[in-house]
């Protein structure tokens, strides 16, 4: 692959040279089509089938959420985070929280920290269960999808349980928790690890060894590490590419050094590594589930914050190792109650700058896999 | 009118097609049978394929429209009917119109020559098979003028896919298919060993001879010159998948990339004639298949007939059949059989269903369509109905399995790539298609010498 800085940005007027001179099309793909996850507009320059170049078209979706957090208070933007990624909401609130709490300087107890970890893994777990439905379907195999399903209803039910949302949980408060587990949270987590673990392989054994599968996602949408650095790819893609960062490692929030895990890694980059990257993830957030179950301290879920935040005058940028990538929340204070400016780095948003790398002399198929494999969420990217 | 009368029961006193005994009254009533018994096929078909693939996914699948959702289909085809049907402003509008109407004709008029039993057809041409490869081939016009006439890039995307397509998997078809035309000619041992007494002739297209020639070498060609006939026949199995663009072979209209290929732009009921045809085009090529390898209405192991046994016959009293044997009573008995045990999980679903005010009427639904079931399948147990429907009974029942497969394969597969997929086609199944040909003609040249000094040996 070329070196992306190198990349001429997509010239519509001037086109290439293309087989045997044959007329170029240029196709609109989204923003309403089945297979681009919500409203991304892709244009493609097409030479017959092959992409000689694309451009994403984004911000159907925005909604403003950077702004708004300048009108609300910190407690107030809590929940607007969730709707960022969607699919992923536990995460966000996650970094959000974490990040005012470094603002103020204070942290959460340990018995919420656990609790942290445990809903945030799940909802990792979630994520990568509805990526892996969608990007199947993407590809044609359209039974994945409704097992990923029926497995993430469990997931969805413990948070349902633990604090009456499905989706957009807002499970976290700064400085820790609003709710104590229910009765029988611990046994409910434990009761689905032991559920999912033979639902994996499952999942892998419709997919994995597949032959179709393999030809449609081996070498397809690739992606070397340094390219993916280049261009700040973060999560399972940069992964999947050989380099070996995680944030949960790297710089370690929450309690994430306590937990034994590792860090999968693929090496060739292409879908079919960023594939069993994700499905190795899957395994590592069971295992730290596993340990933070067996783990939970007693004693407080609330630290000491004050009812009216004012956090000091200053500026933080805290990242947390969200499903789909390097999540970040930098917030700037002018020691009112409302953040002077909050600047999120939704890793969905950095992925999709690779998918023009990732896609040019592979053909239309190919980008519907790439956009699938991506993993993004439009709420993400367009917030 | 007395001469009318006679004209048509001359047919029946023939033992002929009807387009064979050149009697025009049963030939407008074998198409219309046919026809309607393909759209009350395609009807089923739907409703079939939305509740197994359903269960296939951990779903249910139709559950609303008539118990079990059985009416389903018949909502959907008046929803398509009503529907607006719109025509792009910057559509050709000519061919927009008549490019359904290619596909659907192409589709419903190959089974002119398919062989529901040995007089059961609507004529038997002695190209049989060359008309209905030719005919069928005839709906990639349909369906690239269907996608050049939208004049919108998915479809024109979608139509290429599929002229390219179909074109190069009905290399691999004919192929498959000629070495079937070979195994006619023959008059093998088989894999069984059984039967085999044929006399040599010279080898047929016609659809209804192939079958006749299995009938006499006692074997289904599939087994023939094992396992030249399997390869043969799992060529053709998986290009007629491709030539009907179906799942995983379902490049042209990919829904994921194409939203909907080469009918994007089509709506309502011109969008139910490409559905309708898809179906159809799916029910003809598994009947081919059907017909070449598995034996067309013949029932399994049609040389053996087991122990002689008089047939009973309970109704009517006065009808003598004649004895034959044990096996053979057992497949006459199939057909009845079949029926009455769909009939039983009918009523055994209707036990279970919720006892509640508000299903009474579908409950009711329920019973009566599983009472049609035993009542047609006690029907069927009549010597005089069910030696003239086992033929056709078996015949659709070797289609039902093959539509069945095309099921599964879309609960299964994932999509192949375009590329790929032409590298299947020429890469993989055209060249064995050739050797195959070239073994089956090889052991078509060697086997009667060898069958002779068998003959002779044992």
């Amino acid at each position: 692959m070329t070196d992306p800085n190198s990349l001429s940005p997509l010239d519509l007027e001037t086109p290439d040279k293309t087989f045997l001179d044959a007329n170029e099309l240029v196709i609109n793909m989204g923003p309403q089509h089945p297979a681009t996850h919500g409203v991304l507009r892709v244009i493609l320059r097409l030479d017959g089938e092959k992409v000689m170049g694309l451009e994403c078209v984004i911000g159907y979706l925005h909604r403003g959420v950077e702004k708004i957090a300048e009108n609300r208070t910190y407690t107030m933007f809590n929940p607007y985070v969730d709707r960022m990624d969607y699919v992923a909401a536990v995460s966000n609130g996650l970094g959000y929280c974490e990040a005012v709490e470094k603002l103020l300087s204070v942290e959460a107890p340990p018995r919420a920290q656990y609790i942290r970890v445990i809903l945030t893994e799940l909802n990792r777990i979630a994520s990568h269960q509805l990526w892996l439905g969608t990007h199947a379907l993407d590809i044609g195999a359209i039974t994945p999808l409704f097992y990923t399903f029926r497995d993430r209803e469990e997931i969805l039910k413990i948070f349902e349980k633990y604090c009456g949302a499905r989706l957009t949980t807002h499970a976290f408060r700064i400085g820790g928790l609003q709710y104590e587990t229910y009765d029988g949270f611990e046994k409910d987590v434990k009761n689905f690890l032991t559920f999912f673990a033979p639902k994996i392989d499952e999942y892998e054994e419709l997919l994995t060894t597949n032959r179709i599968w393999l030809e449609r996602t081996k070498g397809v949408g690739t992606i070397s590490g340094p390219d993916a650095i280049a261009l700040g790819v973060t999560g399972p893609v940069l992964r999947a590419s050989g380099v070996k960062w995680d944030i949960r490692k790297a710089l370690p929030y929450a309690n994430y050094k306590n937990f034994d895990f590792e860090i999968p890694t693929g090496q060739n980059g292409d879908t079919y590594d960023r594939y069993l990257v994700r499905m190795a993830e899957m395994r590592q957030s069971c295992r730290i589930i596993e340990q933070a179950v067996a783990g939970i301290p007693e004693g407080p879920i609330m630290a000491k914050v004050p009812k009216v935040m004012k956090p000091p005058v200053g500026e933080i940028y805290h990242s947390i190792e969200a499903p789909k990538g390097e999540l970040g929340y930098f917030i700037v204070s002018d020691g009112s109650t409302q953040p002077y400016r909050i600047r999120v780095r939704p890793p969905s948003f950095v992925n999709l700058q690779a998918l023009d790398v990732m896609c040019r002399g592979q053909l239309v198929a190919d980008v519907i896999a790439v956009i699938g494999t991506l993993d993004i969420v439009l709420g993400e990217v367009d917030r | 009118m007395h001469e009318f009368i006679q004209y048509v029961q001359s047919y029946l006193d023939s033992d002929k097609t009807p387009g064979g005994a050149g009697n025009i009254f049963w030939a407008v009533v074998y198409i219309m049978l046919v026809f309607g018994g393909l759209s009350v096929a395609v009807i089923a078909m739907n409703w079939l394929e939305r509740k197994i693939l359903a269960h296939m996914q951990v779903r249910l699948g139709p559950m609303r429209v008539g118990p079990h959702g059985l009416l389903q289909p018949i909502a959907d085809a008046i929803k398509l009917l009503l529907k607006e049907d719109i025509i792009p402003a910057e559509a050709d509008k000519l061919v927009f119109w008549i490019a359904p109407f290619i596909v659907v004709l192409a589709a419903f008029t190959v089974f002119v020559v398919v062989p529901f039993g040995p007089t059961h057809a609507i004529t038997d041409m002695n190209i049989g098979i060359l008309f209905m490869l030719g005919v069928s081939s005839l709906s990639v016009l349909g369906i690239v003028t269907a996608g050049w006439a939208s004049n919108s890039h998915y479809p024109l995307i979608g139509a290429l896919r599929s002229s390219a397509q179909m074109v190069s998997y009905e290399v691999a078809m004919g192929l498959a298919v000629v070495s079937v035309i070979l195994m006619t000619s023959l008059h093998g041992l088989g894999f069984y060993g059984v039967g085999g007494a044929g006399t040599a002739n010279t080898g047929t297209l016609s659809m209804i001879g192939i079958v006749q020639a299995q009938q006499e070498q006692g074997v289904w060609f599939i087994f023939k010159f094992f396992p030249l006939g399997l390869i043969a026949f799992a060529i053709f199995a998986i290009a007629m998948v491709a030539e009907t663009n179906r799942a995983p072979f379902d490049l042209p209209e990919a829904e994921s990339e194409l939203t909907a290929g080469f009918h994007t732009e089509y709506s309502g009921f011109r969008w139910s004639l490409f559905f309708l045809a898809e179906y159809s085009a799916m029910i003809a090529v598994s009947s081919i298949a059907v017909t070449l390898w598995l034996g067309g209405w013949l029932h399994p192991f049609p040389g053996v007939h087991g122990p002689a046994v008089a047939i009973p016959h309970f109704w009517p009293p006065t009808e003598q059949s004649a004895p034959g044997g044990a096996l053979d009573l057992v497949f006459a008995l199939f057909p009845g059989i079949t029926f009455l045990f769909f009939a039983a999980i009918c009523f055994y679903n209707t036990a279970r269903m919720p006892k509640h005010p508000l299903f009474k009427i579908q409950t009711m639904g329920l019973a009566a369509f599983g009472a049609v079931l035993g009542v047609i399948g006690l029907i069927l147990f009549v010597p005089a109905v069910r030696d003239r429907v086992g033929d056709i009974f078996w015949f659709t029942a070797k289609v039902a399995g093959f539509m069945y497969l095309y099921i599964w394969y879309r609960g299964t597969f994932p999509r192949y790539r375009f590329d790929q997929l032409m590298k299947v086609g020429w890469k993989i199944l055209l060249p064995t298609g050739l050797g195959v040909l070239i073994l089956t003609a090889t052991a078509a040249f060697v086997e009667p010498p060898i069958e002779e000094w068998l003959r002779r040996v044992l």
